[in-house]
């Protein structure tokens, strides 16, 4: 028995791991079709029937590149950030109900790795760490630009990891829990949450985009004032794992945006359709990721809409304006709780 | 199964600890004691203590280690400028150190020797239960320690507008 349960999951954490990278290799290739739709330009076109090999050829070109270490560098630390910045942001993803449970036979197939009871504080917990792989890899680089970058990046997500906890007690004291499986029933009815929690939808979504580095909170990598940011030193597939899993930590924040506050893998009406166990489990699993892909659309609107903020209006954002915000968020909710 | 995990674990927190006391370079010890800080939340699921698991990565390994990395980073501790210690210190370091081993000793001698157990499977570590526990039984300790926080957090914005 608990070979089999050991088996499901290693297929699920297989399946998600692929998942998470091909939708992070066509968020690059669709990053840039949105920006030259916005721009009113044709975009990438050439590899393959409407450019969609480019993802591809971007990856070969990224493998084929030669590799630099630089010499003053360390090259332990220095080898080992690109991979626990992609580790940290992959873990989120064991915690997301990625659709209802499929049955085979008399077993249900449950499409979730980890059923945790503190599931929100696992997440939680990730994104905290996520400054890690930054860090050192600014450090290790023994370059001002990439030592600046790491700071500035540190400082902004340990500045937005504030509001984007607090929001969460807000949803936690509406619905009650931490477990993510139970948030998402309990909008089964079209209830969701964002109606809710309105302004803990927006500051948690700001706080969203801070902390996956993305414009206008791209102060990690501001081009023009530090070459590249903490990655400036880094080249090849190195570099390359750092950019890729910034689309991962967009995929995995897509799917928990959608999860919380958007129903996860409900829609209005879906049980009143009566369908097959196994279709319905295939349907919910197309609702969630048309949810997430909206949200990854959103960060790349958002990218090419807004520019950069300056370093000090990013901190002013986080700490006088969303910390604020989002306590009386809790404060409101709170009082909502005990009293109706 | 639970017993070799328990082993594992307990060798690697052991190393770690060890490694962040003997690492040359400054960045390896806090890297180490993050990594020990990991192995102590694997103790506490061991435990059925999945919330202070949680919130002992966050806390410290998610929030506190961060603040250390950043001293560490900007003060570029290398081993060159290393403060050499006179000898008195030394021995007085080495006298203390002997001190607090016998102290340790004395007491692992006195404790019962016990055989180590997977505790049956409780709700004791869940959040409601902490939560019951934090707002009934612990509401004063509770309170004095939220109070302690706030007052320290409002002491150290006093010393930065300064």
């Amino acid at each position: 028995m608990d070979y089999i349960v050991i088996l499901d999951k290693t297929i699920l954490i297989v399946a998600i791991f692929i998942v998470s990278l091909a939708v992070a290799a066509y968020a690059t290739f669709g990053e840039r079709k949105v920006a030259a739709w916005l721009q009113d330009r044709v975009g990438p076109n050439r590899a393959g029937p409407f450019g969609l090999l480019q993802p591809v050829a971007d990856g070969v070109k990224m493998f084929m590149k030669e590799e630099i270490i630089p010499n003053a560098a360390n090259k332990k630390l220095f080898i080992i950030a690109p991979a626990i910045f992609m580790v940290t942001a992959l873990m989120s993803s064991a915690i997301i109900p990625w659709g209802k449970p499929f049955e085979i036979g008399d077993r249900q197939f449950h499409l979730l790795v980890a059923d945790l009871n503190i599931g929100m504080l696992f997440v939680f917990a990730m994104v905290a760490l996520g400054s890690y792989g930054i860090m050192i890899g600014g450090w290790a680089s023994n370059s001002k630009f990439s030592l600046m970058g790491a700071l500035r990046s540190s400082s902004q997500m340990i500045s937005y990891e504030l509001p984007l906890g607090m929001s969460i007690v807000a949803l936690i004291l509406f619905a009650g829990t931490l477990n993510l499986t139970e948030i998402v029933e309990m909008q089964k009815y079209g209830n969701w949450n964002v109606f809710y929690q309105p302004l803990g939808f927006i500051i948690f979504l700001v706080c969203v985009f801070a902390e996956c580095g993305r414009a206008p909170f791209d102060m990690p990598e501001s081009e023009s004032e530090l070459v590249g940011g903490f990655h400036t030193e880094y080249s090849s597939m190195k570099l390359g794992l750092f950019l890729f899993a910034e689309y991962i930590h967009m995929f995995i924040s897509s799917a928990i945006l959608a999860t919380l506050f958007f129903g996860g893998y409900h829609f209005p009406g879906i049980d009143s359709l009566d369908l097959a166990p196994n279709i319905a489990a295939l349907v919910s699993i197309v609702v969630l990721f048309s949810k997430i892909f909206f949200f990854i659309f959103l960060f790349m609107w958002v990218r090419w809409t807004l520019p950069r903020f300056r370093f000090d209006q990013v901190m002013n954002l986080g700490w006088n304006v969303l910390i604020p915000l989002s306590l009386l968020n809790i404060l409101a909710t709170a009082a909502y709780v005990t009293f109706f | 199964m639970g017993l070799v995990t328990f082993l594992i674990l307990s060798a690697f927190t052991i190393i770690t600890a060890i490694s962040v006391v003997f690492a040359k370079n400054a960045m390896y010890s806090v890297l180490s004691l993050i990594a020990c800080f990991f192995t102590i939340a694997g103790h506490y699921l061991m435990l059925n203590a999945e919330f202070l698991a949680i919130v002992h990565i966050i806390v410290y390994a998610g929030a506190i280690m961060v603040l250390f990395l950043f001293v560490v980073m900007l003060l570029n501790l290398n081993t060159d400028n290393e403060i050499q210690k006179s000898l008195k210190l030394k021995f007085a370091g080495v006298i203390s150190g002997g001190l607090i081993y016998l102290i340790l000793l004395a007491s692992t001698q006195s404790a019962l020797p016990s055989i180590y157990e997977l505790p049956e499977r409780t709700s004791i570590g869940s959040v409601q239960e902490i939560g019951m526990k934090l707002f009934n039984e612990y509401m004063l300790p509770f309170q004095i320690s939220s109070i302690l926080f706030l007052s320290a957090m409002v002491g150290a914005l006093l010393l930065a507008k300064k």
